[in-house]
């Protein structure tokens, strides 16, 4: 593995809720990531895994801190670069459902990137949706039907198409599976693999199941109220988690086989996440944290690279 | 049981798979609306009365050798007959005719009222649903224009044409300035509300990332899913507008005599119904009744079908 195509440094983005309140839903993340791999992203609800995800591909800006793409720093470019990096830089949606225009045939809403970067017309156009259709597994005459007539793993197919069409090199799926049935969950993990193979994508996988996230990612970031727990290279977090809350995560895992149910030591956490309006003082997990320690409440731990290429932020490495 | 081995199992042809995949037909958009509208018995009875409607307006008043202003006092109050089909009122006036040509006012008045709406409503509501929570400026004009929204639609319609006589005479034009000072307030309201609702949606979303333009977005993303609704609200405004003209005009507010117009005929017919003249109030309550069961009844059809997930 090698280059680093995006750089996210010290990240914020803070939403206004109300007159004085803001929430903090993604509160100083950084992170690389490198051409060509897979980074999964893992994180109960509200931890600002999505609301990360949409401020790297530029759908939401940045409140604080610098996402820097192939070497360029997205919020200091101009119209017509952003417009470029904009096209290396896709998305795929959490919802198969919401994230396909109903009143639009399947055709042009793959081909809608097309459109807007004027790459293909007529012929050009048409022979370049057919193309893409059979990539994801789909065949030429869908084009020319509406979303909904297709299922839920076809519809994130033509999702995954529409974002190939502008022949992007990162690429952001947001839950892309969680809204679909277990048995087509590996069929479109499987597409996302090959699509990588074939064209050397690098995503950033957000998602919640850990199983699956361990399948397709080389590396996986923990998340916590709006900030990052845990980097490591998935084996090595599997094997040897640092983090408390990794370490709970992990164990809510249901055994594989009848015969190994048991032999985890199942650890549960207390309560509920605290709001991101008034995050606790000191390290956000704390609250709930089983190895809680007075210096937690006071100071927020750093975050570190306690092993190699194994980052964490916790005062029990500190 | 027999044993089952690999032998026992051979590859089918692919070939074959392929021609039981029955594709369906593949058509445009309109001409699938067309088609689920056909379909609907309500809906094309109501858009054959709006057709039959319009098509006597234009050439009903034509039939008869009458104008609608001519009178023949030695023939008032007769019964519909052949040779006045829908009979005459106390000055000798063909009633058929001046029913038809009291629909082009009606017509005149709600065709006016939906292109009102569709300009007004559609861009005032558009500019503040899409402006809103871009930036602060954007704030500022969604603020802005919905303030005057609200202001507007506080003022009464009835108010307006009142307020407008003192400057104004009563008439249709004034009817149609009143109307273009506060009709399009609703519509305005919910096409922002829908703007704002779809601009949260991942396929625009992932239209902006995709590069789209903003007009593109607008025509193709946000436009085509408000259809529905902005039709809907026209089926409303449309008869509601006609509704109106006939009221004024029936309490002397509109249209004057003698100009016809379906409210001034019924107000004319007010005294003598309960001496069995009943035909001159029925024709025009008739009409008005008709055109807004037929406008209602299209708007209704049209909106099913113009959602592609309706059934068809």
């Amino acid at each position: 593995m090698g280059e680093t195509i995006l750089d996210v440094q010290n990240v914020k983005k803070h939403f206004k809720a109300g007159k004085h309140q803001t929430i903090k839903s993604v509160d100083g993340i950084s992170f690389d990531i490198r051409k060509g791999e897979t980074l999964g992203l893992v994180g109960e609800s509200g931890s600002g895994k999505t609301t990360l995800g949409r401020t790297l591909v530029g759908i939401y800006e940045a409140t604080e801190g610098k996402v820097i793409f192939d070497g360029r720093d997205l919020s200091k470019l101009d119209r017509k670069s952003k417009k470029m990096v904009n096209r290396e830089i896709q998305m795929i949606f959490q919802d198969p459902q919401a994230s396909l225009n109903p009143r639009m045939k399947v055709g042009d809403i793959i081909a809608e990137g097309l459109d807007a970067y004027r790459l293909k017309k007529g012929s050009a156009r048409k022979q370049r949706i057919i193309e893409l259709l059979e990539k994801v597994g789909l065949s030429p005459e869908h084009a020319d039907r509406f979303p909904h007539e297709f299922s839920g793993g076809q519809r994130q197919r033509i999702g995954i198409a529409r974002a190939l069409a502008v022949e992007p090199s990162f690429i952001v799926a947001d839950e892309p599976i969680s809204a679909l049935d277990v048995s087509i969950q590996a069929q479109v993990v499987n597409l996302l693999a090959d699509l990588q193979q074939e064209f050397g994508l690098t995503y950033l996988f957000i998602a919640h199941d850990l199983a699956m996230v361990n399948h397709i990612s080389d590396r996986i970031g923990v998340m916590y109220l709006g900030q990052m727990m845990e980097l490591a290279a998935s084996d090595e977090l599997f094997a040897e988690p640092l983090h408390p809350y990794t370490k709970a995560l992990l164990s809510a895992i249901p055994a594989s086989e009848p015969s190994l149910r048991g032999a985890k030591e199942r650890i549960l956490l207390g309560g509920d996440p605290p709001s991101p309006i008034e995050p606790p003082s000191g390290c956000p997990f704390r609250t709930r944290c089983p190895a809680a320690m007075e210096v937690c409440a006071k100071q927020k731990p750093q975050w570190k690279e306690i092993k190699n290429e194994h980052y964490t932020a916790c005062h029990l490495y500190g | 049981m027999p044993e089952v081995n690999d032998s026992m199992f051979k590859p089918v042809d692919r070939s074959r798979l392929r021609i039981r995949t029955k594709s369906r037909p593949v058509m445009g958009y309109w001409h699938e609306v067309a088609l689920k509208l056909a379909k609907n018995k309500l809906a094309l009875t109501g858009f054959f009365l709006l057709l039959i409607i319009l098509t006597l307006s234009i050439i009903g008043p034509h039939l008869l050798p009458f104008t609608p202003s001519h009178q023949s006092l030695t023939e008032g109050n007769l019964k519909p007959s052949a040779k006045h089909w829908f009979g005459t009122d106390d000055l000798g006036r063909d009633i058929w005719v001046r029913v038809w040509t009291g629909a082009r006012i009606s017509l005149l008045i709600g065709i006016i009222a939906a292109i009102i709406d569709l300009i007004m409503g559609v861009l005032v509501g558009g500019i503040s649903g899409y402006m809103a929570g871009r930036s602060r400026a954007g704030d500022r004009i969604d603020g802005f224009l919905m303030r005057i929204v609200e202001i507007l639609y506080g003022i009464p319609y009835l108010l307006v044409v009142i307020l407008l006589m003192v400057v104004m005479k009563p008439g249709l034009t004034t009817m149609i300035l009143a109307l273009s000072i506060t009709g399009w307030v609703g519509m305005a309201r919910i096409v922002r509300g829908q703007i704002l609702q779809l601009k949260q949606q991942e396929y625009v979303m992932a239209a902006e990332k995709l590069g789209t333009s903003h007009f593109k977005i607008i025509s193709k993303h946000l436009l085509p899913n408000m259809m529905g609704i902005i039709i809907v609200n026209l089926t409303f405004t449309i008869p509601q507008a006609i509704f109106s003209e006939s009221f004024l005009s029936f309490l002397g507010l509109g249209v004057q005599a003698p100009t016809a117009s379906w409210g001034t005929m019924a107000n004319d017919s007010l005294g003598v119904v309960l001496s069995g003249q009943w035909w001159r109030l029925f024709f025009p309550a008739l009409m008005i009744s008709l055109t807004m069961f037929a406008f209602n009844a299209f708007g209704d059809g049209l909106q099913d079908a113009l959602d592609p997930r309706s059934e068809k």
